[in-house]
């Protein structure tokens, strides 16, 4: 992305990235200043104000859904007094823990299934070149393109073609395939930023490669496993469409308990529901960032 | 993308002497991952390519691929109508997240104090991690005729808009949806734009419009065409938007290919037909996006 034989009067060194300008906040700030008078000193204010417009607009639903669980009255869009009743109704109603039951348990054994799979995947996609692994590697990430109306419209045909009987643990079986791909992309983000030669020491120091995958090579992964890990837990978490396609007779999972009561109207129990399940990715979402952050701070 | 760059090539390898050993590690670390692959994604991927061959399947029906009547369907005109309507859909919700999405990306990566660039952009695209139904369902409450929206239009003394079950519920349904996406991949393509240039640009007198167009749009085209395609494919495969949000008007193909399945008019080959011509347009699309792309790196 250098620039073509362009003039750079302002700089005597050449064009740095943003990332490390932001670590040198004296050196940037009159920069960003001078650009600033020069030609976006009108242009700020309107984007600025339309960021925190935009803001505004991704908040708003999950705001809205908030102060409506507390809602006394959830059928009028008016604020007709503080009330925790539809918590208190949620919390005895047993479909919807069975539900996150089935869900929690499909997120896990997805989750665990793909970490294996996809960490070694990652690693002997680095590590060897073979013929057809560029098709290995775009069939591999298939599932991140492919709308998930199409996989599940797969999996259901191909399952009842071999006359598989669907259960909770077809469902796994098909959120493995996405959530590998996910947690490979992120391992594999990782292992290019890795000194190779820590485990190429190891090797030559006499350990088995076993023991130099598992001792030196795996610790150095895991933060990027963990990352992947967290990522495909809320994305099975979510999914409904492949979980409706492939789920047997009473493997109702919590999305698709969700969408039957949602398809009828508004239910004051679902607000409820949507600002605790909220909560919690927030929680997770901010434990991956945590983790993510960390990982790309690291390597440096 | 990351899955073009090649990987570097280890040293490892040649250090190996035995040509069977040559195999094990190949072997364990992509075996597992292979076989799962093939059976939960190739294999049904061609057993669908197989079943959209077969007109009018019912189950017991023994499968004898013979004809393109389930492609030929899709010409119908009522089932033209909903693939014209989908891409029309995606087209625009891809246009609207373009106009939005740009200016907020814009913003983050040049405009905002560069130490608050990473929490600004996290707290954008923060949502994404709540479930895509419960955002969905929240647009219910906003925009249903006794909803947030109409109250507070009401207090101001506008009449009651009716946008539920309407393709302009969905198109704010998917725009809300995919706009974090959209930011993300804009950002992270602005955040590598040399801004010297667009201080050499005014300092050689053009119009911050002109350096707009003459610098920042060409510069920022791959992320501006990657974004979009993300946007574009994400919209054209949703399901949850357009039937949450859109009523019975607002049949879209995602809708169409449900319905062959786990709706009231069941025909498993035209389902399958049309999840065929889903994928190859998705692939051919992204096969588009990854060549031009790598051009454009290799210049």
């Amino acid at each position: 992305m250098t620039p073509p034989d362009l003039p750079n009067p302002s700089r005597p060194s050449p064009p740095e990235s943003t990332a490390e300008s932001a670590a040198e906040p004296a050196d940037f700030l009159p920069d960003e200043s001078i650009a600033m008078a020069r030609s976006f000193k009108l242009n700020l204010s309107w984007q600025a104000i339309f960021s925190i417009v935009m803001f505004a607009f991704m908040y708003l639903p999950i705001l809205v859904l908030t102060v409506y669980s507390l809602n006394e009255s959830p059928y009028s869009a008016n604020w007709e007094g503080f009330t925790l009743e539809w918590y208190e109704r949620l919390l005895q109603d047993r479909r919807v823990f069975f539900a996150l039951r089935n869900s929690l348990t499909v997120a896990s054994c997805a989750v665990l299934i793909s970490a294996v799979l996809g960490t070694l995947m990652a690693v002997g996609l680095a590590r060897y070149r073979f013929p057809g692994k560029k098709l290995f590697l775009g069939i591999s990430y298939l599932p991140l393109i492919v709308p998930d109306i199409a996989m599940a419209v797969a999996t259901l045909v191909f399952l009842a073609a071999v006359g598989f009987p669907l259960s909770l643990g077809t469902i796994i079986a098909a959120h493995v395939v996405f959530c590998l791909a996910y947690i490979a992309i992120v391992v594999s983000t990782r292992l290019a930023d890795l000194d190779q030669n820590l485990e190429e020491a190891a090797l030559d120091l006499g350990a088995t490669p076993v023991q130099a995958f598992l001792q030196v090579l795996l610790p150095q992964l895991t933060p990027g496993i963990i990352s992947g890990c967290l990522l495909a837990f809320v994305l099975s978490m979510d999914d409904f469409l492949i979980a409706s396609f492939t789920a047997g007779a009473g493997a109702t999972t919590l999305p698709m308990e969700i969408f039957s009561r949602i398809r009828t109207g508004v239910r004051p129990d679902i607000n409820a529901l949507s600002v605790i399940l909220i909560s919690a990715s927030a929680l997770l979402a901010s434990v991956a960032e945590y983790l993510r952050y960390k990982n790309e701070a690291k390597p440096q | 993308m990351a899955v073009s760059s090649p990987p570097p090539k280890s040293d490892l390898q040649s250090s190996e002497p035995r040509p069977l050993s040559r195999w094990v590690g190949p072997l364990v670390l992509l075996g597992p991952s292979g076989l799962w692959l093939l059976f939960l994604l190739v294999l049904p991927v061609l057993v669908i390519f197989e079943l959209s061959l077969v007109p009018n399947i019912r189950p017991g029906d023994v499968v004898n691929p013979s004809s393109l009547a389930n492609y030929w369907l899709t010409f119908n005109p009522i089932n033209l109508n909903v693939i014209v309507r989908s891409v029309g859909l995606a087209v625009s919700t891809t246009l609207l997240c373009l106009a939005l999405g740009f200016p907020v990306a814009y913003w983050i990566a040049i405009l905002a104090p560069a130490r608050h660039r990473n929490l600004l952009l996290l707290g954008f695209i923060l949502p994404l991690w709540t479930s895509s139904l419960l955002r969905t369902y929240a647009w219910i409450t906003i925009l249903r005729p006794t909803g947030v929206l109409n109250s507070v239009l009401g207090s101001i003394g506008i009449p009651p808009l009716e946008i539920l079950n309407t393709t302009t519920a969905v198109t704010i349904g998917m725009s809300y949806s995919f706009l974090p996406y959209m930011v993300l991949i804009l950002y992270s393509s602005l955040e590598k734009l040399d801004t010297s240039l667009l201080e050499a640009s005014a300092d050689l007198g053009a119009a911050p419009l002109q350096t707009f167009w003459k610098i920042t749009v060409p510069q920022s085209l791959p992320g501006i065409a990657a974004g979009s395609l993300l946007v574009f494919i994400s919209s054209l495969g949703d399901f949850i938007d357009p039937e949450l949000l859109g009523g019975a008007s607002s049949m879209t193909a995602a809708r169409l290919i449900y319905n062959q399945f786990l709706g009231q008019t069941q025909n498993w080959g035209f389902g399958s037909a049309l999840s065929m011509i889903l994928i190859l347009a998705v692939s051919i699309a992204i096969a588009l996006l990854l060549k031009y792309g790598d051009r454009d790196a290799h210049r």
